[in-house]
């Protein structure tokens, strides 16, 4: 316990030029996320719904942060090897906590769409960004709040209404420090009525980059009849921590489809808040998690229907190997304010080896009785007759396993919409499940 | 017509639900009460009423002082009215001198009591089946049929009795599967248990009779905390019953009791509880507060645990009958069924420890939840590194009758071995129109049919009962939702 002492005091002293790095409503929001920071503390495993994962021992590191907004050299050319081939010219980067706007490539974005950096978006469309910062972050987890209170940078997305994006827009966020550091990110995007977008978000970690840890806020209004899809993929590596939050207040009839894919990493916890605050919405969250050496993830979701008639699926798998651990905690939320709810969780998860480890939580918690929902959870391991069925057609064991395994991905794969990030992504599981790293031939970003 | 016949519905959800306490009767019968309060005084003056030997009262004192370091638990999903411990009677026993010697001397009120709860006393109206500890307020009154099963050499007798008779076994036993380290209820529990029922069952007997412990509150002002030591030695079998009964009172009474159970090698034990406390009335006024610790641990090869419970009554219930899979091969069963309606809220499930290899467990819990209640299942199920070939299947099924009411589900599932296969499932749902429009059109009036649906949704627990409880429980099961379909 005790972590949080270390960037309150930062901020007392540093507040002057933690402001002056930033602008408008983020500068503003900042003496509530503190007043909410006031008696408290990062959770630790102590605490319920953190049991497997100390945000407090995250934070405990002596790491700097980038107040001063210092440019970090970074070979971003190298990185974008890994970009994603035939999906997209719509690329956003963000080097740490910085967004790059020499190296972002926006030229066929239709009218009105706007793709920028948060902190100028503050400066010069202060009433917009004000409007919508902060409406869906809730200042009571304590990361948010911190979060909130130390962002000065980050990426902005505004759709407006009836725009339909057709070619989804590529957040490119690259880890590059020199000395262990704390990166803190803060996304919003905002759809107006009608609005069509997809996001693919990814993370890379530098080959020389020192340990960082990822604070990561990202804020999506989904306004009516809106369509937004979301594919985050996380190929950090070992020693580089992730804390990702992700909310969204999703209004009526829009649809929401999400994907949190951790293939590399460290240590990763994601939390998911979706809001059905409309009817007749739909949600549809998926996530996969392939661990091995000693990977840990952790996913936490929570889906709140506070509208009728909205439906609402999450499914999330996890391979684990070596002595990877995983968990997931997910929550049904259904208030007196929502009947005609069908929400459907599925958790399901394999060990690959005796050390692997899977902590597994899904709640439902209803209030309302005209509602169809349930949960299954199941950890296991590969279906031994389907291994010795493969071997007698000629498949050799190990063969075996990696086929069974990307089938088992491929629920989750499937769950992504647009055609070009599934087929990339289900490209990668393959090569992840293979045992190859995620780099390309001659990559340099990524190990 | 359609409002007409959901109005009719409506109205017979609320007379199902809305039915009587028929147990809320308080007995007239001179009681011996202590002062309220607790500290250390009070637990020598517990102990010295009951003639307890020095090592006794020394581990009441060492659970006192760990309770004094500890605060009531947070975590459930309770709304849970600060308890001032300082204002509780720890001690409450009808007067006896020096105790009965035969029913002629039992207190005739107390005798009339237990009689209007249905359990008779009198060994001939007995059922041949079933042997009975009757404990009211903080000690037993009578145990029946006891020199029946001291001939196969079984201790049935109250907890009290067996510190005098066999303390060595209570020695050998007591605060192994539940310390009173364990949680703030069972220290609480440890420092101040009155009385309860001693259970041992030799090696290889099989008992012949269900034992069975009746629980009664009476007193006003008094907080119930027994204790019960189950042991099966290797190869015996028992089947242990528990009910529960209370006044109604405008007060919220506490229970904090602690079962503990040991299953040696091969052998069985059958748990099973129809807890019916008072549950404050339509208003959420008064009821008991039944946070209990309940735990068992198989240490035998092949030992098998079964827990059944069936929950209707208290205002407050947190509880997580649990077993301990310790033994190579050992099975644990949970079977619940947790009804709460009106103001009531009820945490309750079960963990399953999976300590060795080629353990199996089960876990079936059907929560129904009506009128203001909040009806919550929490479990774990843990698979420890070495425990290889483990098995375990849970379900989890609520039934919402009414709109204002919430039914939540928090399965904890912790797996460290790859060999383990776990699955969990849950749903939550409500009678269906179309059920109910299909028993109407068979002639079955809406009541009935809500009774016959709830009935079947419950009857994979209720399958699990003795015979004599199953009848009785099902009953229990229609009054108690007498009224309360919508």
């Amino acid at each position: 316990m005790g972590a949080l002492k270390q960037y309150l005091d930062l901020f007392n002293s540093q507040r002057r030029a933690i402001d002056a790095g930033s602008a408008g409503a983020l500068n503003a929001a900042r003496d509530l996320a503190f007043e909410a920071l006031q008696g408290r503390e990062l959770p630790d495993t102590g605490v319920e719904g953190y049991e497997k994962t100390s945000i407090d021992e995250l934070f405990s590191p002596d790491f700097g942060v980038n107040i001063n907004r210092m440019q970090l050299p970074c070979d971003i050319a190298a990185a974008f090897k890994c970009g994603v081939p035939n999906v997209s010219s719509l690329l956003a980067v963000v080097v740490n906590d910085h967004f790059v706007p020499s190296a972002t490539l926006l030229n066929n974005l239709p009218a009105g769409v706007t793709v920028m950096s948060l902190a100028r978006a503050a400066r010069e469309r202060a009433d917009e960004i004000a409007r919508h910062y902060g409406t869906a972050a809730s200042l009571q987890s304590p990361g948010t709040a911190l979060n909130t209170l130390l962002a000065q940078d980050g990426v902005y997305v505004h759709v407006p209404a009836g725009v339909k994006v057709d070619r989804p827009i590529q957040l490119v966020n690259l880890s590059s420090t020199p000395v262990p550091m704390l990166t803190v990110r803060r996304v919003l995007i905002v759809l107006d009525e009608g609005a069509h977008l997809s996001v693919l978000s990814c993370d890379h970690t530098m080959r020389d980059s020192n340990i960082a840890l990822n604070s990561q806020v990202i804020e999506v209004i989904a306004g009516p009849h809106s369509v937004f899809n979301l594919c985050d993929i996380e190929e950090s590596a070992a020693g580089q921590s992730r804390y990702s939050q992700l909310y969204i207040n999703a209004m009526e009839h829009s649809e929401i489809n999400v994907g949190g894919m951790t293939l590399h990493c460290g240590t990763t916890r994601n939390e998911y808040r979706v809001n059905i605050l409309g009817q007749r919405a739909h949600c549809q969250l998926a996530g996969m998690a392939i661990g091995s050496d000693s990977q840990h993830i952790d996913n936490s979701s929570d889906v709140t229907h506070s509208a009728p008639h909205a439906t609402s699926r999450q499914l999330f798998k996890y391979v684990l190997d070596d002595q990877a651990s995983g968990a997931f905690e997910g929550s049904i939320v259904v208030t007196p304010e929502a009947p005609f709810t069908e929400a459907y969780q599925s958790d399901r998860n394999i060990l690959a080896s005796s050390q692997a480890r899977m902590h597994t939580k899904p709640q439902l918690l209803i209030y309302n009785d005209d509602v169809k929902c349930s949960h299954g959870a199941t950890t296991g391991q590969l279906d031994e007759h389907a291994l010795f069925y493969m071997q007698t057609r000629g498949i050799p064991r190990e063969q075996a396993r990696m086929m069974l395994m990307q089938a088992f991905m491929a629920e989750v794969v499937d769950t992504v919409s647009v055609d070009a990030i599934r087929d990339r992504l289900r490209y990668l599981v393959e090569r992840r499940l293979a045992g190859f790293d995620a780099s390309c031939s001659d990559c340099q970003s990524c190990k | 017509m359609e409002q007409e016949v959901k109005d009719n519905n409506n109205s017979v959800i609320e007379d199902v639900t809305g039915s009587e306490y028929k147990y809320g009767f308080t007995s007239d019968i001179d009681t011996d009460v202590i002062g309220r309060g607790l500290n250390e005084d009070v637990i020598r003056l517990i102990s010295a009423k009951k003639g307890e030997p020095e090592w006794l009262l020394e581990y009441r004192l060492k659970a006192y002082r760990h309770w004094l370091t500890l605060a009531p638990p947070t975590w459930a999903h309770l709304n849970i009215p600060e308890i001032d411990f300082q204002d509780i009677i720890y001690y409450a026993a009808p007067k006896a001198k020096d105790g009965p010697k035969s029913l002629d001397e039992v207190d005739p009120e107390l005798l009339k009591t237990f009689d209007r709860l249905g359990i008779p006393l009198e060994e001939q109206k007995l059922h041949a089946g079933m042997a009975v500890d009757a404990v009211m307020d903080s000690v037993s009154v009578k145990t029946t049929h006891r020199e029946k099963l001291a001939e196969l050499g079984i201790v049935f007798c109250s907890f009290s009795e067996a510190v005098k008779e066999y303390p060595e076994l209570v020695k050998r036993y007591l605060g192994k599967v539940v310390s009173y380290k364990d949680n703030f209820y069972a220290a609480l529990n440890s420092a101040v248990f009155s009385d309860g029922s001693f259970v041992y069952i030799p090696k290889g007997v099989r008992c012949p009779m269900e034992l069975s412990t009746y629980f009664r509150i009476n007193a006003s002002g008094t907080g119930q905390f027994e204790r019960t030591l189950i042991v099966a030695d290797d190869d015996a079998y028992v089947s242990y019953l528990e009910g529960c009964t209370a006044p109604r009172r405008d007060e919220n009474q506490l229970h904090a009791a602690i079962v503990e159970i040991i299953v040696e090698n091969r052998a069985e034990v059958k748990y099973s509880t129809v807890q019916n406390w008072w549950a404050g009335d339509e208003r959420g006024r008064g009821g008991v507060y039944n946070f209990v610790t309940k735990r068992g641990l198989c240490r035998g090869v092949d030992s098998k645990l079964s827990w059944t419970q069936v929950e209707t009554g208290s205002a407050i219930t947190w509880k997580y009958p649990s077993c301990v899979l310790a033994g190579e091969g050992a099975r644990g069963e949970f079977y619940s069924v947790a009804v709460t309606r009106n103001y009531q809220q009820a945490d309750t499930g079960t963990k399953m420890i999976h300590l060795a290899p080629n353990t199996s467990s089960t876990i079936v819990s059907k929560g129904i939840s009506a009128g203001h209640s909040e009806n919550s299942y929490r479990g774990l199920v843990k698979v420890a590194p070495n425990a290889s070939g483990c098995r375990n299947y849970t379900q989890c099924d609520s039934l919402l009758l009414g709109s204002k009411c919430g039914a939540h589900t928090f399965p904890y599932v912790d797996v460290m071995n790859d060999t383990a296969i776990v699955e969990h499932e849950a749903t939550t749902s409500k009678i269906s129109e179309d059920q109910l429009f299909y028993c109407n059109q068979r002639g079955i009036p809406t009541e009935e049919a809500v009774g016959l649906i709830v009935n079947g949704y419950a009857k994979e627990v209720m399958n699990k009962l003795p015979m004599e409880f199953a009848v009785e429980a099902q009953k229990l099961l229609s009054l108690t939702l007498e009224g309360s379909v919508g």
